[in-house]
């Protein structure tokens, strides 16, 4: 006991320093940087993202899985019985979410500094990206909700700031509004699930909040209430249906904003938030199922339509939101830690599939149509090797990160339903196959660009081209952190998350182990189709050098997937147009004719009352005593009578 | 003395003295012009006050209120010499005491 009193006062300070050293980047970069050094703000902001990965890293070996660290920084919010403090949690479920915020964060400060070379908002950059960190350690560190939504509205501030990093670019801001409003949305709902929280169980502590919900009955409203509002709120922040629109639309941020905010970190805040509440989660049925068939089927609808995208980071951000909903299909299944284990190996080789294709969209100055791309591996050798890495990884090739991961999702849906095992492997395989279809279109075959681009195309920087090859390596090794148990490996990832995933465990109860033999066709089932997508994808993008028609000549089926099945043409229909309406008789009827008219009536009696009364102020001196007297015998009258 | 005051002069008298005072100053003030006059009568006013309350304070026996006159004549005479100087500039500028022909100040 004593000892462990001694750890944890041996890890605070470290505990603390992890949030404060992205928070003084942003500080320094933010008032300073206009008279520091464009490349020192650069390093500035990398250099605090990667101390804070080194404290992280102590903790991670100083702390045993079974243990928690908490530090309460001050007694925030105290009203009658109600006590929110200000504190941090650090358990196992933080840290992994802290080394893949702090590890692929500083891997991508890294390549920043080479890629927004040369852009007047450098500085700006970099601080913004360094706010982000910090409200995303918030977001992972905090020790209640309050903490958590700090952080969550942070990272969404963050992501509209930098959605909209080239302001000048009309489109660009409208994205970045329609991100933030987006957000929004779903922030609603993580509030009022907060309230609904606050009002049935007088806290937000997370640990006290599992606490009284287990006295609680399964599937009680109470508790299938606050997850659901929780869950609305994950659903905008992780970019899920009905409210993922915003995602694909991020991408008009710089490239290393898609890596790091809208494919690494933020947008799995919300996987964070269902495995952090994952005993209420697991004493509502109801939501888990719910959360299922959301992820189920924003996995599959993703996937389609990023079939037929063509500019490369629409395809990426379409992978993204298909990979969270299987994510989310895996937490539906109450396969907590499964889903945690692909949100590590995701954020790998997505933020490398990013990162290449800004190499990409760099060497190419700025084209990103996979029209006009072809043959580059020949000239940017690097970034075609780890992006072809990448893909592989995401396509679930073992032993590369995304097979481990995504194989262990699949397994468990076969366990409890056969229907979304064949969904999520549809859907894998679509992924496969639009990831090489981007691959082979982009690097193979002859240049389709013009001769003046050709001329140009050229390598990154190393500042570039190492953080490719490091996450590279991460997307090979990755998923040797969860080896599955039936190759007779002890899942280490499974085993770590132990601590915080057990207690719903236990409530779930219906784990039907598959036997190996199952386990065995299922893994090959996997793998073949996905080999067999990848080389359909390699006989009609190479083979038979297919190229992705033009918008004009799309019909049917094809014309509806290439404008993403018109959601965003039926959300405008649907919800903002008739907004519209309402706002603009609203503006007629109730604020120019009843407020309009009742304010400036109310300056018109001023007015005419100030019009009539000047003319009492004659300038006639004996007028006005005359007046005090009179008044002061009036008083006196009054004054008798009352 | 004290008791001459108070034994053979009723107190009503004094009232009514000062009462009268009061209106004559009130009167001057009201209807007079000439602006040294009004001053006058409020000094007058003040007087009548302060007679009162001399009055007053022999009935009762105690000093307080005579302790208030001398206030009230330390204020009095700041007035006055305020009042006077204001005056005396008045009169530079327009060669009148007539508070009529100080009508410029007004809406």
């Amino acid at each position: 006991m004593t000892d462990q009193i001694l750890r944890d006062s041996l890890l605070i300070t470290p505990g603390m320093l992890i949030p404060l050293f992205p928070l003084i980047g942003f500080l320094i970069n933010g008032l300073f940087g206009k008279y520091l050094s464009k490349s020192i703000t650069g390093w500035i902001a990398s250099i605090s993202v990667l101390l804070s990965f080194i404290c992280t890293f102590y903790i991670f070996i100083n702390l045993p899985s079974t243990g928690a660290l908490h530090i309460d920084l001050f007694n925030w919010i105290s009203y009658s019985t109600l006590n929110i403090s200000f504190g941090f949690l650090i358990d196992p479920l933080t840290l992994v979410m802290l080394l893949v915020i702090t590890g692929v964060g500083f891997l991508i400060h890294l390549y920043s500094i080479g890629y927004m070379h040369g852009d007047e908002g450098f500085t700006r950059f970099f601080t913004h990206l360094n706010l982000f960190i910090f409200f995303m350690m918030l977001l992972v560190m905090g020790s209640n909700y309050l903490v958590m939504f700090i952080g969550w509205e942070g990272v969404g501030l963050c992501s509209y700031l930098l959605i909209g990093f080239w302001f000048k670019n009309d489109a660009y801001n409208d994205a970045a509004k329609k991100a933030f409003i987006m957000n929004r949305i779903g922030d609603l709902g993580f509030l009022l699930g907060m309230f609904f929280m606050l009002f049935n169980f007088g806290s937000l502590d997370y640990a006290v909040v599992a606490q009284k919900a287990l006295l609680l009955p399964v599937g009680s409203s109470i508790l299938v209430s606050i997850t659901l509002l929780l869950f609305v709120g994950a659903t905008g922040k992780s970019a899920q249906i009905p409210l993922y629109t915003w995602l694909p639309d991020a991408m008009a941020g710089p490239t290393p904003v898609s890596a790091l905010i809208h494919a690494a970190t933020m947008v799995t805040a919300g996987i964070y938030m269902i495995v952090r509440s994952n005993v209420i989660y697991a004493l509502a049925p109801f939501t888990l199922e719910i959360v299922a068939i959301v992820g189920v089927a924003t996995c599959l609808f993703a996937a389609i339509i990023g079939l037929m995208q063509n500019d490369i980071k629409k395809v990426l951000a379409y992978s993204t939101v298909s990979q969270l909903g299987l994510m989310f299909a895996a937490l539906g299944l109450g396969a907590f830690s499964s889903g945690m284990f692909h949100l590590v190996t995701h954020a790998f080789f997505k933020a490398l599939l990013f990162l290449g294709s800004g190499s990409v969209i760099h060497a190419l100055h700025g084209e990103q149509d996979i029209r006009k791309m072809g043959g580059l591996r020949k000239y940017i050798k690097v970034t075609y090797i780890t992006f072809f890495i990448g893909a592989i990884a995401i396509s679930g090739i073992p032993p590369f990160a995304g097979f481990f991961s995504k194989d262990e999702i699949l397994a468990k849906a076969f366990e409890h339903s056969k229907v979304i095992w064949a969904i999520l492997s549809i859907s894998s395989m679509m992924t496969a196959f639009y990831m090489f279809r981007l691959v082979y279109l982009t690097f193979f075959n002859d240049f389709r660009g013009t001769e003046e681009t050709k001329k140009h195309i050229h390598e990154s920087s190393s500042l570039m081209t190492i953080p490719l090859i490091v996450l590279a390596g991460l997307s090979i090794i990755g998923g040797f952190i969860g080896l599955p148990s039936v190759f007779g490996f002890t899942h280490q990832f499974q085993m770590y998350l132990s601590s915080v995933t057990d207690a719903s465990k236990e409530l779930m109860k219906e784990n039907i182990e598959l036997n190996h033999s199952m386990e065995y066709i299922l893994i090959a089932t996997a793998v073949i189709a996905a080999i067999a997508s990848i080389l359909y994808a390699r006989f009609k993008y190479f083979t038979k050098k297919e190229q992705p028609s033009e918008d004009i000549a799309l019909v049917g089926f094809e014309k509806a997937v290439y404008n993403k099945f018109y959601v965003d043409e039926m959300y405008d229909t649907v919800i903002v147009k008739p907004l519209k309406v309402l706002s603009d008789l609203f503006l007629v009827l109730v604020d120019k004719l009843i407020i309009d008219l009742l304010v400036n009536a109310v300056a018109w009696v001023v007015g005419l009352s100030g019009r009539m009364l000047r003319l009492v102020q004659s300038g006639n001196t004996g007028f006005y005593v005359f007046a005090m007297v009179f008044g002061i015998i009036v008083l006196f009258v009054i004054r008798l009578l009352i | 003395m004290k008791e001459v005051a108070t034994n053979y002069v009723p107190q009503n008298w004094y009232l009514l003295l000062s009462t009268f005072l009061f209106c004559v100053g009130i009167m001057g003030v009201l209807f007079r012009r000439n602006a040294i006059i009004i001053m006058m009568c409020i000094e007058l006013m003040l007087n009548s006050v302060n007679l009162l309350l001399v009055a007053f304070s022999a009935y009762s026996g105690n000093s307080d209120g005579q302790v208030f006159v001398f206030f009230i004549m330390v204020v009095a005479a700041a007035e006055v010499a305020v009042g006077l100087a204001l005056l005396v500039s008045i009169y530079r500028n327009v060669a009148s005491t007539d508070i009529n022909v100080l009508n410029k100040l007004k809406w």
